[in-house]
């Protein structure tokens, strides 16, 4: 049994940032840490896989993103940092709504167009909120601008925070991305601009839809940070230093390469422009979940014990919420029109 | 005291400033430069380069950032000025889909307080893309407040109203009003004074039709009406909507119940217009049946406004216009 362990991961390649003055190279995971991001990561899985299957039932309508693959993104940013940060993100929103602090439940409620769901049932898979957590956005690459604003409204308020506004590869070339680039740099806001590279932009690869793909470099005038988007510890590190990096300096841009396991909505069955060998491949050597178990049984944060009985309970917590959340009614009726305007008219 | 509109506008946003240290004012050359319009003169002076903020070009990255700010809690009140709204459709999706559907679509949990403000509607000698109105268009989406101020009363007290509002407002100015002056009251020239939101205005009582506008329209349907009275004894009821939404149909009723003739008056096109939209209240309320004559509009021409000051001027709507509609409904 040890307490704590010390990580070491991939370096991060810097865009404009010396050498030696870039994220370190490891970071300690205490044994705490170790159950903590391995449950919510499990739980994030988990639930993505309960919403695949009752999407299938047709339990859940519409769009439906899953983020089955990317956990250690959200996972990884959220703890490096406080409750009082902000975060925006696009159209695939389920972890982040989770780890921001709304209950599985209320995310699953909310898929399946209940009163208990945290927009009740107003917005769906792609509209979900938390304190300080702004959705769950659906038309891509809107967000990032909307970001840039509350890095101003961090810094107006002298609130002390910063924000992050997270955008996938395929909004990396919308037009308004660039103009918050350009007002956060002059304006110095402490914003950090997150691409998460799950490497295809719907069914368009990033060779095929960007003419650079190298989307920490993308604002030339900014610097940025290449990160192991499928190492929760990378990530967590990256994100840390990246906090302090923006509070000082001005905005920064990351890009975590990471990968989707799921297609791009519930629509597409992600085999048109990808081998079902890639995907299996990915599963197999870069999975997010499994190579962070092995790591903390080998460094002795968890036994092989204890991961099992977090994934017995992992799974018993997701069956009980989608029971729950099943049991819900649906909003009531009376109030479709509530929440149109503040105050009502 | 007679008062420039620019000047009303100005005085609402610097009384706000004052009370409330959330407000602060972002746009393309509203600081140094006093606003390309000259509405912001001054501020930059009073309130300093963290609360009147110089923009680059580019209204869908600054919009947005409005928004998010607003968002954001924390107090913070922005006024994004929109050089004319002819620009504010490259922002047009961060007004429709991201401030105005958040506070329902996050079942009131994220609020979006904050205006878009700017000249709007047809300006002089500018051609087709800096000469049209956008009324129609944001009044219909659900989740916005739309203002469309008249007169320095209105840019006054109904500024301040869309700054202490906790909803996105779009907040219509027009450009030839800029330079003219109105005589305002004292009452409403306290800084305490603020316009009701969603509640029209009577300019001038009358009998016998009603005509219903907003903004500049409505100095038109004045003039008209000045006309109809001293020329043909008609005595025309002038409603400033002021507030298009909420649009105020109790007041649209009650003046039709009243004069049993309506002209609806506005610059914009006539394909659903607001002249469609408040015909179609009359319509379906039970003012239809107190109407004697079926219901007109007068609107600008429907095509892209052309250059060429002879065309320009038969595009837009003249006092004529109105007349000619009144005389024609009352079978004159």
């Amino acid at each position: 049994f040890a307490s704590s362990a010390s990580f070491d991961f991939n370096p991060c390649i810097l865009h404009d940032i010396a050498a030696d003055a870039g994220p370190p190279t490891s970071g300690t995971v205490t044994a705490e840490e170790a159950v903590k991001y391995y449950t919510q990561m499990q739980t994030i899985r988990r639930m993505e896989l309960k919403a695949d299957q009752l999407y299938k039932q047709k339990v859940i309508r519409g769009f439906c993103h899953l983020y089955d693959g990317q956990e250690a993104c959200c996972v990884g940013m959220e703890n490096a940092i406080e409750v009082t940060d902000d975060v925006i993100t696009s159209y695939r929103a389920h972890g982040w709504t989770y780890v921001r602090g709304i209950p599985v439940k209320e995310v699953l409620a909310e898929l399946f167009g209940r009163d208990l769901g945290c927009s009740r049932g107003r917005g769906g898979s792609m509209h979900m909120y938390a304190d300080n957590f702004f959705g769950g956005n659906g038309i891509v690459g809107a967000q990032v601008p909307l970001g840039a604003g509350l890095a101003w409204n961090q810094k107006y308020t002298k609130n002390n925070g910063i924000s992050i506004s997270i955008y996938g590869d395929g909004a990396a070339s919308q037009g308004q991305i660039f103009e918050a680039y350009n007002l956060s740099k002059l304006w110095k806001l402490p914003a950090i601009f997150v691409c998460e590279n799950n490497q295809y932009g719907m069914g368009t690869s990033v060779d095929r839809h960007s003419a650079s793909t190298e989307f920490y470099k993308r604002a030339g005038y900014i610097p940025g940070i290449l990160v192991d988007g499928m190492d929760v510890v990378a990530v967590r590190e990256a994100t840390k230093w990246a906090k302090e990096f923006v509070l000082k300096n001005g905005p920064l841009l990351i890009e975590l390469k990471t990968y989707r396991y799921h297609g791009h909505s519930m629509s597409d069955p992600g085999t048109s422009y990808r081998s079902r060998d890639e995907v299996q491949a990915m599963k197999k050597t870069g999975d997010p979940i499994t190579g962070f178990r092995k790591r903390c049984i080998d460094a002795g944060l968890m036994t092989a014990d204890q991961v099992k009985s977090i994934d017995k309970e992992v799974k018993k917590i997701i069956e009980a919420e989608t029971g729950e959340a099943l049991s819900s009614p649906e909003p009531p009726m009376e109030s479709i029109a509530h929440n149109i305007v503040k105050g009502g008219f | 005291k007679q008062v420039f509109v620019r000047d009303a506008l100005n005085m609402a946003m610097d009384e706000e400033m004052e009370r409330d240290e959330g407000v602060v004012l972002i746009g393309e050359e509203v600081a140094q430069y006093d606003g390309a319009y000259k509405v912001s003169r001054g501020l930059l002076g009073k309130y300093g380069e963290n609360r009147v903020i110089d923009t680059p070009i580019t209204e869908m990255g600054f919009a947005g950032m409005a928004v998010g700010a607003a968002f954001g809690g924390r107090g913070m009140k922005p006024i994004c000025e929109f050089m004319t709204f002819n620009f504010s459709m490259q922002a047009i999706d961060q007004v429709v889909n991201s401030a105005a559907k958040t506070l329902y679509m996050s079942a009131g949990r994220c609020e979006c307080p904050m205006v878009f403000r700017g000249p709007n509607g047809a300006a002089l000698g500018v051609a087709a893309q800096h000469s049209q109105c956008f009324a129609a268009w944001y009044s219909s989406v659900p989740g916005l407040v739309v203002m469309a101020p008249y007169s320095s009363e209105d840019c006054k007290a109904m500024l301040k109203a869309a700054i202490r509002d906790p909803n996105p407002v779009v907040f219509l100015e027009n450009e030839i009003l800029y330079g003219r002056a109105f005589e305002v009251s004292d009452e409403v020239m306290d800084k305490n004074y603020v316009a009701e939101v969603g509640k029209a205005k009577i300019e001038k009582e009358g009998s016998d039709v009603s005509i219903i506008s907003f903004g500049y329209g409505v100095g038109i349907s004045l003039e008209a009406a000045e006309v109809l009275q001293q020329q043909h004894g008609i005595n025309c009821e002038v409603v400033n909507l002021r507030t298009l939404r909420p649009l105020d149909t109790e007041a649209i009723i009650k003046s039709v119940k009243k004069t049993n003739h309506l002209v609806t008056v506005e610059t914009g096109w006539p394909q659903c217009g607001i002249g469609a939209e408040i015909i179609t209240t009359v319509m379906e309320s039970d003012a239809f049946d107190y109407l004697d004559a079926p219901c007109n509009r007068v609107t600008g021409a429907d095509l892209p406004m052309p250059y060429a000051k002879n065309m320009e001027d038969e595009a837009n709507i003249k006092a004529s216009d109105i007349i000619t509609s009144v005389l024609k409904m009352k079978n004159l």
